[in-house]
């Protein structure tokens, strides 16, 4: 189906579940109990799920499939955001003539950088795209005020031209009436679920750019960028130019880091030179790194976890804490909430930090290898009369999963 | 004519004259051996016709036209598929996906955007490929990891992703370097094989003289940078040039 295998199209299949039930799933606490501080099912977070997935998945084409290691793909984040303002502010705030603009302008921009940085390879190749971000950032940041506003950040003002903007049409950004803002709420017992139009409206383009970005795995180009990963030399030996190939993965990553800013904007109708800036850069790189570097799932698990991590330990402070210590006699329970202070609420990173460590360290594949690992498990205790493994040919790991 | 002709080639690193005046023909279904003692120059020479070195003087024609100053991918779509001193192969795919790369080289160049057909659809090239891995006896492995196979298998696929290609001229550095006698035997088995099963050119840079002298049809013995004679294995296992320059000079 879709020029997919079958074991490919159950793959879609089931992502396409999941990411359509993640309001549910999220949810899994009811209201009002003390875990429901877990809860990640609110449209804000959700939102940033997908984008991020978007953006992760873009950034492994390059990454995970050649191993060029750029950490300035945050530029074409702010690209793409300013790009959708922009069009807000012309036009109205339809995003659909936004997103399209986003993933040209960053195209065009990742041609450019993409053309000069890919003339070196390996660290050359990261401080390169390092200090393109850099310049893009400080001159979002300063030179080019009129266009970005600066550290104000830019916005619509109600003295923008906006000339499509109809009478009745909406006044936050919207697809075609559908305002992404609005949820709604269904309550079932005591959990609320929350389904929000501008979550869904992420969501299928996600799937699309996941769809996309399985596509290219399993093309030839897609082989030949895992083929520049393992032996450059062996390459350009056998007739391949490596420099087109890698120019063309880097443009695509670079469109998908656009999108995923463009998405931004338009959830948010706001861009700020600080998406730009090398901080963001890097917390990409972490989230291919973390979810699994060259695999289809890794990097949208590791945009999840790593978001997940921000937006909810960063929120349990030390009211919180209190709250689930205080049966706790008070010598000890002020000793455990100043150890767990460090972990928790600001200093969610932390927690962050050493889980990256653990999965550098035991989980090189990251946390999809962890995955295989358990099922590998299971599988050897189901099938103990098979055939011993030893005496049959080592299968190479497949690129999905 | 031969298909590659190389004309008063020669090349300086600094102080050292590596090639000096080298004048040589490889003809068409030949396997042509280059051998020397070390440091004659046989690599430099090597990396001479596949675009790796630029000689300073002279020319490199293959097929009619220079190789002078092209890449080593385009001189690859010329027709001049190279075996490496030590295998050189896509270590992180499997056999079947090592396969298929040079199968794509060979139809679509040297770039090409396919990036909405899967593999696995391209029946041809597949069919291709795996009548290839069945004639070097590696049908059975297509599924493994490159990385994990035994040395002589590397060697193995590396020569049967250079004869997918169908190439006009096969080059081999030193196919048989660091290799116990058993492996050498097995690489000469393969390459007689290759030879019997199809019309192929080759050019063989090697110092072990036994796998010269099971091979090669004509022999060009190259001391110091400059080619000493070239003839037949059977005129140059007597020659007394030859053996000057492998045993040193008699006093």
């Amino acid at each position: 189906m879709l020029g997919l295998n079958k074991k490919d199209t159950r793959f879609l299949l089931i992502v396409v579940a999941l990411t359509m039930a993640t309001p549910i799933l999220l949810q899994p606490f009811p209201e009002g109990s003390g875990l429901a501080q877990f809860n990640a099912g609110y449209p804000d977070l959700m939102q940033r799920f997908a984008i991020f997935g978007i953006f992760a998945i873009g950034f492994n084409i390059l990454f995970g499939l050649t191993g060029y290691l750029s950490f300035g793909h945050a530029a074409f984040l702010g690209i793409g955001s300013y790009s959708v303002v922009w069009m807000y502010k012309l036009l109205d705030y339809n995003v659909i003539y936004g997103l399209p603009l986003a993933i040209v302008m960053s195209g065009i921009f990742a041609l450019l950088i993409g053309y000069i940085s890919l003339r070196r390879s390996g660290i050359y190749f990261s401080i390169l795209t390092l200090a393109f971000a850099q310049m893009s950032f400080n001159l979002a940041y300063s030179v080019l005020t009129p266009i970005t506003n600066g550290e104000t950040g830019l916005q619509v003002y109600t003295n923008d031209p906006q000339v499509l903007l109809g009478a009745t049409e909406p006044r936050s950004p919207h697809f075609f009436g559908i305002v992404m803002n609005n949820s709604s709420k269904v309550n079932v017992g005591d959990w609320v679920f929350t389904f929000n139009n501008g979550y869904y409206f992420c969501a299928v383009i996600a799937i699309l750019a996941f769809y996309l970005s399985l596509r290219i795995f399993r093309s030839p180009f897609g082989l030949m960028l895992r083929a520049i990963k393992s032996n450059q030399q062996r390459l350009n030996y056998t007739g391949l130019n490596a420099r087109p190939y890698t120019l063309a993965a880097f443009v695509i990553s670079g469109m998908y880091a656009g999108l995923a800013g463009g998405l931004m904007a338009s959830m948010d109708p706001l861009a700020g030179a600080e998406r730009m800036q090398w901080t963001a850069s890097g917390e990409v790189v972490l989230m291919t790194i973390l979810g699994g570097v060259g695999t289809m799932m890794g990097p949208v698990l590791g945009a999840g976890v790593i978001k997940y991590m921000e937006n909810i330990f960063s929120k349990i402070n030390d009211q919180v804490l209190h709250g689930w210590f205080g049966w706790m006699p008070d010598g000890l329970e002020d000793f455990v909430i100043g150890i767990s202070h460090f972990f928790v609420g600001k200093s969610w990173h932390l927690t962050s930090g050493l889980l990256f460590m653990i999965v550098v360290i035991f989980l090189p594949g990251g946390l999809v290898e962890g995955g295989q690992r358990i099922r590998a498990m299971f599988a050897k205790k189901r099938g103990d009369d098979d055939d011993d493994p030893k005496h049959q040919p080592k299968q190479a790991p497949h690129v999905a999963e | 004519m031969g298909i590659l002709e190389v004309k008063g080639v020669g090349k300086r690193f600094g102080g050292l004259q590596a090639l000096g005046d080298v004048n040589l023909s490889v003809q068409q279904n030949t396997v042509h051996a280059i051998i020397g003692p070390n440091g004659a120059g046989k690599s430099t020479l090597l990396n001479c016709f596949v675009g790796k070195l630029i000689p300073d003087t002279g020319s490199v024609m293959f097929d009619g036209q220079s190789v002078l100053g092209r890449s080593p991918h385009e001189i690859n779509q010329m027709g001049i598929s190279r075996v490496f001193q030590t295998p050189e192969i896509f270590s992180d795919l499997n056999v079947m996906e090592n396969m298929m790369i040079p199968c794509f080289a060979k139809r679509d160049g040297a770039f090409r955007l396919h990036a909405f057909e899967g593999v696995e659809n391209e029946k041809e090239l597949v069919e291709k490929a795996e009548q290839m891995l069945i004639d070097v006896n590696m049908i059975d492995k297509r599924f493994m990891h490159a990385a994990s196979m035994s040395r002589g298998d590397k060697r193995r696929l590396e020569m049967a992703m250079c004869l997918v290609q169908e190439p006009k001229l096969l080059l081999l550095d030193e196919p048989t370097a660091g290799m116990a006698r058993a492996d050498t035997n097995n690489t000469i088995d393969l390459l007689k094989e290759i030879k019997e099963k199809r019309d192929i050119t080759m050019a063989i840079i090697e110092h072990d003289m036994h796998v010269v002298f099971s091979l090669a049809e004509r022999i060009t013995v190259l001391a110091q940078g400059t080619p000493l004679v070239e003839d037949t294995p059977e005129n140059i296992k007597g020659h007394p040039k030859v053996r000057e320059a492998y045993l040193g000079e008699a006093h």
